[in-house]
């Protein structure tokens, strides 16, 4: 099929597709993101084509290479279909087992199949799995069954069909309307309605329009818009075309780090697709609509991810921010209006397209609609990248998704948000993951990165971590980010050196005080949030740092060191405490 | 190095300027400070505005990489899983602070805000392959790995 010059195409195409598709008995869905990569998931795929050739079964048995599949701690993996098996951390001497006895004769190689790290029983099959069976997928989804570098099978999973009706069906107030109706979100951390976003966008004066897809994911522990952008960078692509219709946008941007070259390759080559049959470029499916999309690389650095040093990147200036208002969507790029969004933003539109907005709002909590995909990380067993409605609570996720603490240690306190969100207590495992509450909590859901730590953290040497990582990042524009985490990280590092004085506690909440009313930016307003919320919850580990100079998880060195030299004092004189 | 030939290859505004430095971060292993100069001519922006920029952002450096390249990822996952033994290890192991190293050398050694890999935790690039779960134990077979294999 080539340019797709009416609507009609494309179900002309998706047919065409499906008649001229081998009838495979099995395809074996081979995760092959980053993660999959690093291990050895391209060995399995290339032993397990190797092996279909050699037993002549290339025409029944389909093998592809599919993005992540979320359940990263079990990589390399496979799903073979139609039955669902799911094998975990496979290596390249278990394949003709996989071949000859799963694929030819449907039986389970039990050495192969995922156990559960809570009741410790084996689920063979995808839809057993709890770490599955407990998730909303309604992004991710897909994922299993799209190879990534291929856009028919997109189209064959009613791809672009959102598209052709917002463009013929639809005005771009209405589309604008249904978005607003959805109740959409922004997935970047602040949490605006999207529909209104666009249409204070589309109200601007000014002329080009722009748009831009933050996917310079900054944050620790986050890896969302990776996930998402190497399994099916057209769901993006769809988004930000229809994005652009509503909002009146003749070109877009998305903006990805340095760190991600598989997700640079997928979406570059996804990009060259779409403009190939006519999703992109002039007149888009035949119509009077005219849009394109640049991939750019920005340097790397986190203030970027605020709007408006995004900008100041993409325009070729260092990434300072700047005051608002004017807000990017009045006046952005070059000075003309345009707006922003995170990739998971941009990818819900195909959905609340298809689905309605009524069926979209009906997923997740009242105030924030929809689903979340959360990257769990720390010492949780499930390290993963899972997708829940908003307003899961945490324990549902840290415990029945994630499948509890490594070790089956007790749980300390939970990260949300990257190093800029604060850390939960485990006694407030209820707290439903939303804007609103987390934030009442002292935190953030931010982008959606949930770090579990147990007993063994320092909950200080924590804060002190998350503060270096908002420390390197600060741009140094303005004096209460630049000073305020500098101040702050000295006192921590004295206080974990056994130097700490009892007026510390109040220094540190003075400072963030500031920094939060005073910062221009994301970064500083909430650079200080790890701290408050530790001594808002782990108030007795300073106490322990300042007062008993002890670190009670024998984490900060010096006074773990201290502790050890104290013992061999004590043994050597013979006498009790110094 | 064809710096020329990239200048060449490339726009003429302040929009270009960050792509430029990438390609040639990519081909020379650093941006010499003496093609400064010619990127400000290109792009019609003073050399200041061009060294801001670079120096401003990580990603670009002023001296060349060593030949072998290692990045250990600093992110929150990893660091409660120990990598910060690792950095430290490895800072040992090769004699180099973390940072770039100075010109000739055979290492570099870089630090990173999160690969995004957490389940692999505490991870080391080196050269571009991905080292998952090291623990300082594993430091030296990775390192004599990266130095065999050049």
């Amino acid at each position: 099929m080539k340019k797709l010059s009416h609507p009609h195409h494309l179900t002309e195409w998706k047919r065409f597709i499906l008649e001229g598709k081998p009838s495979y008995n099995k395809v074996v869905a081979v995760s092959s993101g980053t993660c999959g990569r690093a291990r050895g998931s391209l060995q399995i795929l290339a032993a397990l084509k190797q092996e279909i050739e050699r037993r002549r079964l290339s025409l029944t048995v389909g093998i592809e290479a599919t993005g992540c599949h979320g359940l990263c701690e079990m990589e390399p993996n496979i799903i073979i279909f139609p039955e669902g098996f799911f094998y975990k951390r496979l290596e390249v001497k278990d394949v003709p087992a996989i071949v000859e006895r799963t694929i030819l004769k449907n039986k389970v190689i039990p050495s192969l199949v995922y156990e559960d790290p809570v009741t410790g029983r084996k689920h063979p099959r995808l839809d057993e799995i709890p770490f599955y069976q407990k998730q909303t997928r309604l992004l991710t989804e897909n994922n299993f069954r799209i190879n990534p570098e291929h856009i028919e099978d997109y189209i064959v999973l009613d791809g672009y069909q959102a598209l052709a009706k917002a463009l013929f069906d639809m005005t771009s107030e209405s589309v604008i309307a249904e978005v607003k109706a959805s109740g959409l979100r922004g997935r970047g951390g602040a949490g605006l309605l999207t529909g209104k976003k666009w249409e204070s966008c589309r109200e601007a004066h000014g002329h080009p329009k722009y748009i831009i897809c933050d996917a310079d994911e900054g944050d620790p522990g986050a890896s969302m818009s990776r996930g998402l952008l190497e399994a099916n960078p057209h769901c993006l692509i769809e988004g930000m075309i229809i994005g652009a219709y509503a909002i009146g946008a003749s070109e877009g941007f998305i903006c990805v780090g340095t760190k991600y070259p598989l997700a640079v390759e997928h979406v570059t080559l996804a990009l060259e697709q779409a403009r190939h049959h006519g999703l992109l470029g002039t007149a888009i499916f035949g119509s009077e609509f005219h849009f394109d999309i640049h991939i750019v690389q920005v340097a790397g650095a986190f203030v970027s991810g605020d709007e408006t040093s995004l900008i100041a990147a993409l325009e070729g200036r260092k990434a300072f921010p700047r005051q608002q208002p004017p807000f990017p969507s009045q006046q952005g790029l070059w000075g003309k209006p345009t707006d922003i969004h995170h990739v998971e933003t941009w990818a819900n539109l195909p959905i609340i397209l298809n689905k309605g907005a009524d069926w979209f709002a009906k997923i997740g909590a009242d105030k924030s609609p929809g689903t979340k995909i959360v990257s769990l990380g720390g010492t949780i067993n499930n390290t993963s990248l899972a997708e829940v409605p908003l307003g899961t609570r945490l324990r549902k996720i840290i415990f029945d998704i994630g499948g509890g603490i490594k070790n089956n240690r007790p749980l300390k306190a939970v990260q949300t948000g990257g190093p800029r969100g604060g850390y939960i207590p485990a006694e407030k495992m209820d707290v439903p993951l939303d804007y609103e509450t987390l934030s009442q909590a002292g935190s953030i859901l931010g982008c959606g990165g949930l770090i579990v730590m147990d007993k063994n953290t320092c909950m200080v040497d924590a804060a002190r971590h998350s503060l270096n990582a908002s420390l390197e990042e600060s741009c140094g524009k303005c004096a209460p980010c630049r000073v305020g985490t500098k101040q702050m990280l000295e006192i921590l590092n004295r206080i974990s050196h056994g130097q700490g004085e009892a007026s510390d506690i109040g220094r540190l909440e003075d400072l963030a005080a500031v920094m939060k009313a005073a910062s221009l930016c994301g970064l500083g307003q909430t650079a200080a949030n790890p701290v408050l919320t530790t001594l808002r919850y782990f108030k007795d580990e300073y106490d322990a740092h300042i007062r008993e100079k002890r670190c009670p998880a024998l984490v900060c060195q010096s006074l773990a060191q201290e502790k050890k030299a104290k013992n061999s004092r004590k043994l050597e004189t013979g006498r009790g405490a110094i | 190095m064809d710096i020329e030939k990239i200048l060449k290859e490339t726009g003429a505004g302040r929009r270009d300027l960050v792509p430029l430095l990438h390609k040639i971060q990519a081909a020379a292993g650093h941006i010499p400070p003496e093609s400064i100069a010619a990127i400000a001519k290109q792009l019609r922006l003073s050399e200041s505005e061009v060294f801001g920029v670079l120096s401003f952002n990580q990603s670009f450096t002023l001296e060349p990489d060593g030949k072998i390249r290692v990045t250990v990822c600093r992110g929150t996952a990893c660091h409660i899983r120990g990598g910060g033994k690792i950095i430290e290890e490895i800072g040992k192991k090769i004699a180099a602070p973390a940072g770039r190293t100075p010109v000739g050398k055979e290492f570099s050694l870089d630090k990173t805000a999160c690969l995004g890999c957490c389940a692999m935790g505490p991870v080391v690039v080196v050269n571009g392959t991905h080292y998952s779960q090291v623990s300082p134990e594993k430091v030296d077979s990775i390192l004599e790995k990266a130095k065999t294999s050049d």
